[in-house]
């Protein structure tokens, strides 16, 4: 690793080092204001679409609301049923065992996916195939396992009984349901996150690899000492939006189980739905959603600080 | 229809002033005229209210109805986002289910006044129909439209190739003891894969071909087609009054006793796992020869004599340990948005769509049982000309055998309580009297 010191030419845009000189305070104010100008457009869609539905929903939370009449302030009254509210602790174990089966297969693929992809699979057709479970909206990717999971109808319930084996109720038993949603969704989404995979390991220098190779370094080894490490900023960023969209599973269980069998699969974004929309409870359902919310960004954050997700080891 | 126009319009204009949310409605406007939305959910039935449509243009040429049909899972959502947006149907088909909470919200636009002075005969509707649509606050919001009770499907091959004769099917007896000859009739049409039948020695209950009874599900807090018609034939019922309970006995022992004897049909291999009902509907694997019997509403006829290959006979639902049979009387109605633009010309469509005009278009094409006597009576007429024997329905009507769908408040969070209650009881994962614990989170909404 000594002969690391050159910097490759292709990182002019990132600074130096060792430049962590601080600007006159004054200066960057003239570029504050064009810069302003350039952030408008997006800043309005943020607001309108995102700040202020969220701080109305944090309001709505303290409430009593189901939406044709007008919100009554209850305080702290929904988080209190919610504590003790044992159908949400029982969708937190759901989701968690959701994200833990779907974040761990998915990235495990995706990663493998995406090695075969920068070493093996250099044509874009093949590249490409890859992405297309992805481009299937979610819905049809949820109605078209449900049909071929089928217990009675299903084709692969067919081919499971000739193998000489017993049906099996994917979506009908309370053990099955959640694994096999789980398995689905990373199917339909490992491609994708192969893909971003991929882009971080194109982004690790040849010459690294060529070092190792000189040194005589097993693949293994290259891959655990170097891949590995590099790819980390990557990783992190892919682990968090996978995991925030993990959490937030919700078609494929509204196509599909809605809940059942018996609360197997009421995770918490069908919970939300389910007291919001169906049981007209808004105020409950945004307090849940304001809890989901916290919980997703503590997840986030612990990612960010454990691993380091904002540096690079290329520096 | 001949019927004033000025009395239609001034009935109209008291009933807006009388409801709290009038909207910018035009209430001076003494003409019926303009462009009237009417949604509802069924496809089967949107050519006949189309036809009802057109009528109606052709003898009030100022109003034109425009009929939008939403499938049952996105319609009420879309409904309330368009009471909240402002975008919501003049005219919509209404669920028991769910007025109440409609009308307790100020969406529904009262509509007696109306009713009085066009002299719309309520007796003429089939009974208890008219009554279901009167809210807590003694006023009505909807008029029938159409009615529903249950009855059992079977398979006529199979009911003669086990030697059950359809008069037998026809008097079947029911106790939650022994389940009476209902359950006799269920085991002897249940076949194992070698051929064996439920009721003979050797009978394999984990490799079941046929089930005697087929499963649409755990039945939440109605039990409308999967057990209403067993357990209300005990003299239970879902609520201390109705409508408008305020207490649900789910923790009666005759209820639990009911839904035990339901539930050990899937221990004793009559009836399939609730697990393997997700998915495929109850009707097509009945049509798949999968079940024997299914018991189902009158609004599902269509489809299970539509099967080819398929003889279907239709029988009555068996009788209770009290000698009587019992049946869930179901009825929808058309409801007017109290948002309305249109309020004049939106009570002449309900009252059309609730008149023997329309209501008779209804009968002829032999979907639903329409709310009307006369016209009910036509429409048994239409099934029977198709062939279709539909008088294990009507029969409920006539000899009333019929009770009236739990009207409460809070039917979605019961509804939320239950369905997953009810779905561990019958799936076996609990028993029957684990139903306790949530009556009386239900009866908690109440307090």
């Amino acid at each position: 690793m000594t002969t690391l010191t050159k910097n490759p030419p292709a990182a002019a845009d990132k600074q130096p080092p060792h430049s962590r000189r601080r600007r006159p305070a004054m200066a960057g104010l003239g570029d504050l204001r064009i810069a302003l100008l350039f952030i408008l457009p997006a800043m309005i869609g943020f607001v309108f679409f995102y700040v202020v539905p969220t701080i109305r929903g944090v309001y709505l939370s303290f409430t009593e609301y189901n939406i044709l009449g007008d919100p009554e302030w209850v305080g702290l009254d929904n988080y209190t049923a919610i504590a003790k509210d044992p159908l949400f602790w029982n969708s937190l174990a759901v989701t968690g065992q959701y994200v833990l089966i779907n974040i761990a297969l998915q990235t495990a693929l995706a990663l493998g996916l995406a090695l075969l992809m920068h070493q093996v699979a250099k044509s874009t057709l093949i590249r490409g195939a890859l992405l297309l479970p992805y481009l299937m909206s979610n819905v049809i990717a949820a109605l078209l396992w449900f049909w071929m999971l089928d217990y009675q109808i299903g084709v692969v319930n067919q081919f499971i009984e000739w193998a000489g084996m017993s049906r099996v109720a994917f979506f009908g038993s309370e053990e099955w349901a959640i694994p096999t949603q789980a398995l689905i969704n990373t199917w339909r989404h490992m491609g994708y996150t192969a893909l971003l995979i991929f882009a971080g390991l194109q982004a690790i220098p040849q010459h690294l690899y060529e070092v190792a190779n000189l040194d005589g370094a097993t693949p293994f080894q290259t891959f655990r000492k170097i891949t590995l490490p590099l790819l980390r900023p990557v990783m992190v960023l892919v682990l968090v939006v996978t995991v925030i969209g993990s959490f937030q599973v919700f078609d494929t269980v509204a196509v599909t189980t809605q809940g059942g069998p018996v609360n197997a699969t009421r995770v918490i974004q069908y919970y939300i739905y389910q007291r919001a929309f169906t049981e007209s409870d808004f105020g409950y359902g945004s307090a849940i959603a304001v809890i989901l919310f916290l919980i997703l960004a503590l997840v986030a954050f612990i990612q960010m600080k454990f691993l380091k997700g904002n540096e690079s080891d290329l520096d | 229809m001949k019927k004033s126009i000025g009395a239609v319009a001034a009935a109209a204009a008291i009933a807006l002033s009388l409801s709290a949310c009038g909207g910018g409605s035009s209430a001076t406007s003494a003409k019926a005229k303009g462009e009237i939305n009417y949604w509802l959910w069924d496809a089967n039935q949107l050519p006949a209210y189309q036809q009802c449509a057109t009528d109606f243009t052709k003898a009030n040429p100022d109003i034109k109805v425009k009929i939008t049909q939403r499938g049952w899972d996105d319609y009420w959502s879309t409904l309330t986002n368009g009471f909240v947006g402002g975008t919501a149907p003049d005219v919509f088909t209404n669920h028991l289910g769910r007025y109440g909470e409609l009308a307790e919200n100020k969406q529904l636009l009262a509509i007696d006044e109306a009713v009085e002075k066009d002299n719309v005969d309520l007796a003429a509707y089939n009974e208890g129909l008219a009554d279901l649509w009167v809210g807590q606050d003694g006023k009505r919001y909807g008029l029938p439209k159409d009615w529903d009770t249950i009855a059992l499907f079977y398979n006529k091959t199979m009911l003669a190739s086990a030697g059950v004769s359809e008069d037998e099917m026809k008097n079947l007896t029911w106790n939650p003891e022994d389940g009476g000859t209902y359950e006799k009739v269920i085991a002897h049409l249940t076949v194992d894969k070698n051929g064996k039948r439920g009721d003979e020695a050797g009978f394999d209950k984990n490799n079941v071909a046929v089930y005697g009874l087929g499963l649409n599900g755990g039945g939440d807090s109605s039990g409308q087609t999967e057990w209403s018609y067993l357990t209300n034939s005990t003299g239970w019922s879902h609520t201390d009054k109705n409508p408008w309970g305020t207490h649900y006995n789910y923790d009666d022992p005759k209820f639990q006793a009911s839904i035990a004897w339901f539930a050990g049909l899937v221990q004793k291999g009559y009836m399939p796992k609730l697990e393997t009902t997700v998915g495929a509907s109850m009707a097509d694997t009945f049509a798949a020869g999968k079940s024997a019997i299914n018991a189902h509403g009158s609004w599902m006829i269509g489809q299970y004599t539509g099967y080819k290959n398929v003889k279907v006979g239709i029988a009555p639902t068996p009788e209770g340990p009290e000698g009587k049979r019992a049946s869930m009387f179901n009825g929808l109605a058309d409801s007017i948005w109290a948002g309305t633009k249109n309020p004049v010309a939106s009570v002449k469509w309900v009252e059309y769509l609730a008149s023997a005009a329309c209501q008779d278009v209804v009968a002829s094409k032999a979907v639903v049982f329409p709310a009307l006597k006369a016209s009910s009576d036509k429409a048994a007429a239409a099934f029977e000309a198709k062939n279709v024997d539909v008088s294990a329905f009507t029969e409920h009507v006539k000899n009333k055998t019929t009770f009236l769908y739990p009207i409460t408040d809070n039917t979605a969070k019961v509804k939320g309580i239950m369905e997953p209650a009810m779905d561990a009881v019958v799936s076996g994962k609990a028993p029957a009297s684990s139903l306790t614990q949530a009556s009386e989170q239900v009866n908690s909404l109440f307090k």
